[in-house]
């Protein structure tokens, strides 16, 4: 074989390679949806969402009481993480200097990849050990410190995004820039912002590490905010790794509730609000 | 992109209507210092506290925790080995697998898919970096381990079994098979960001090698991907950082064996799936402590991998803004 001809073979085997790595890739995503859809799907009943959980062993019962316990938990997180991070996102991209701007956004950023079991050793420290119990705002608190750096980040981003002119004209007419910003600038960048907000919580609604000491777990309802509580994730988790076939069979409808939250919310963000929006990774 | 930082200037008003305004925006900006001020803080305080409640093994075996292999509540002897070498052990699992396919799609989504498609796919790729980590977990648990045992541990230790790390016992539940999990899980950031380095690089330097006379694959190869060497790195980075901190997927299907084996097939121990097996039973100081230890080396760890991907991915980020003519 001549030489021109080899190296269009490797061309044609190499780009053929990274079009099976895409294709590999993208299929996993409907692997996974298939499988829970799948096994979800046969398993969920309305008795798994309005019902309590039976005891070990016993077959029957649902986890009403994870999915209330989980939206109790996020809401709180979101309540506290989003205005926080929504002020700081603010805060860098309107009145921050150089120097000390980079030292927030570096933060913000390492604060995101923290481990999430970090993070609930953190809450955990912080509140459970100084409450003497489980609690739904222990857990409300460690996913309020993971919803705050993703707000935090995108919110600045998108506000850097406005452009130039908008801030100048409003402040040309002899506004004051808290009266620019407010009025002018982070409406303007009110899309993207909320994007993010939404994006930010979703994510946090599907973590399971945070909660597993700080909300911990129960098996009825969330009556105050001061018990330990239940959530869909942690529910997954603890029925997968339980040796009990009906167990198995709730976790299967637990995660494809979970997932298809998740996801619808993923896309329909990204698709209605977010076309052409580029969302922070990482 | 910074801020302007312009102030309206109104020489006619009077003195006190001027102070006010400008006494708004003070107002604004320290409220919102305080906000942004938070980040520091819980990240501070987060390292006190680690640091704080784990004085007890750092006072009992110093720098010996690091290296120490034994790990017994009852006796109250403990060494993190185990767990360092298994995060690390399940992470290098993870990248060999998804740095080759992450880098090959991302080179196809940037190279040679039309936009469309290329969006499309990342689109979905980046869904993937939505599933929550149970959702992975729960899938792994009763899909990837039967088929690890049944065909993937079988055929890798009639194959390879003469070698150290494809040896013992195939439950198919082990180092392997949450490296095989780990992998999906850090892909989404590999392809995402690679497939943006990539679409940084000026696209003179493409046509310069195709002008001399390269093939597809060997602008990309030689021309191409060398441009964009620090940004795949940083994404390949952070991809680890995921991988080093990922929790629960992973403390489903490791095993959970505090003993460090050589094979890849066997089961271990991760860090941070020890603190979620073991956190909530602890109940001696000692061991308490010494689980808070444990998420201490995590935190830097993951801390310092993030921070060098980072920067990383802001250098090239810099480089291809300052190229592109």
């Amino acid at each position: 074989m001549n030489r021109l001809a080899y190296r269009k073979a490797v061309n044609y085997v190499m780009l053929t390679a990274t079009g099976v790595c895409t294709f590999l890739t993208v299929s996993i995503l409907f692997v996974i949806l298939g499988y829970l859809v799948y096994n979800g799907g046969k398993s969920i009943d309305w008795d798994f969402l309005t019902k309590l959980p039976k005891p070990p062993g016993e077959n029957g019962g649902g986890m009403a009481n994870a999915i209330v316990g989980s939206a109790i938990m996020v809401g709180l997180g979101a309540l506290v993480g989003l205005p926080v991070g929504f002020m700081g996102g603010i805060y860098l991209a309107e009145f921050s200097g150089k120097a000390f701007g980079f030292v927030v956004r570096y933060m913000a950023d390492l604060l995101n990849g923290v481990p999430s079991i970090v993070i609930g050793i953190f809450a955990w420290g912080e509140i459970v050990e100084r409450t003497h119990n489980f609690s739904a705002w222990a857990g409300g608190f460690a996913l309020s410190l993971m919803i705050i750096p993703i707000t935090l980040r995108s919110t600045e981003q998108f506000l850097l995004n406005v452009p130039r002119a908008l801030r100048e004209g409003a402040l040309a007419l002899g506004a004051p820039k808290w009266k620019v910003i407010s009025t002018v600038v982070v409406p303007a960048a009110s899309k993207g912002i909320l994007t993010g907000m939404i994006l930010g919580v979703a994510r946090v609604a599907g973590e399971t590490a945070p909660l597993l000491f700080t909300a911990e777990n129960n098996e009825f309802w969330p009556k105050s905010f001061n018990q330990p509580t239940a959530a869909l994730p942690v529910a997954i988790y603890k029925h997968a790794i339980a040796p009990f076939d009906d167990w198995h069979r709730q976790a299967w409808a637990a995660g494809l509730v979970l997932l298809t939250m998740v996801l619808l919310t993923n896309i329909t963000v990204r698709w209605i609000m977010g076309r052409g929006i580029s969302v922070q990774k990482g | 992109m910074a801020a302007p930082a312009i102030t309206a200037g109104q020489p006619a008003k009077k003195q006190s209507i001027r102070s006010r305004l400008h006494g708004g925006d003070t107002v604004a900006h320290l409220v919102t210092l305080i906000f942004a001020c938070s980040v520091l803080l819980v990240t501070v305080m987060l390292v006190w506290m680690l640091w704080s409640t784990s004085g007890l093994t750092r006072a009992k075996f110093g720098f010996h925790f690091l290296w120490g292999t034994n790990w017994d509540a009852v006796a109250g002897d403990f060494g993190a080995l185990p767990f360092i070498w298994g995060t690390v052990l399940t992470s290098v699992l993870a990248l060999i697998i998804s740095v080759p396919l992450g880098v090959g799609a991302a080179i196809f989504l940037a190279e040679l898919a039309p936009a469309k498609v290329s969006d499309t796919c990342t689109f979905l790729v980046e869904l993937l970096a939505a599933v929550p980590s149970v959702i992975y977990g729960l899938l792994a648990v009763f899909t990837l381990i039967p088929l690890m045992r049944t065909y993937v541990d079988p055929f890798l230790k009639k194959s390879l079994g003469f070698l150290p790390f494809f040896q013992g016992g195939a439950s198919g539940k082990g180092y392997l098979t949450a490296g095989v999990i780990l992998a999906v899980m850090t892909f989404p950031f590999i392809i995402s960001i690679s497939r943006e380095a990539l679409m940084e690089v000026p696209r003179d330097q493409r046509e310069a090698a195709l002008a001399l006379g390269a093939t597809k694959w060997e602008s990309t190869i030689q021309v191409v991907v060398p441009f964009a060497r620090l940004g795949i790195l940083g994404s390949i980075f952070l991809g680890l950082a995921r991988a080093l901190g990922e929790t629960m997927a992973v403390t489903m299907v490791i095993g959970n064996d505090p003993n460090i084996h050589l094979s890849v097939l066997a089961p271990g121990y991760t860090m941070a799936s020890l603190i979620a097996n073991e956190f909530a039973e602890a109940n001696d100081p000692l061991h308490l402590s010494a689980l808070i230890e444990i998420a201490l080396v995590l935190f830097l760890i993951t801390i310092i991998i993030n921070a060098l991907a980072r920067l990383l991915v802001l250098a090239t980020r810099g480089k291809g803004t300052a190229h592109s003519a």
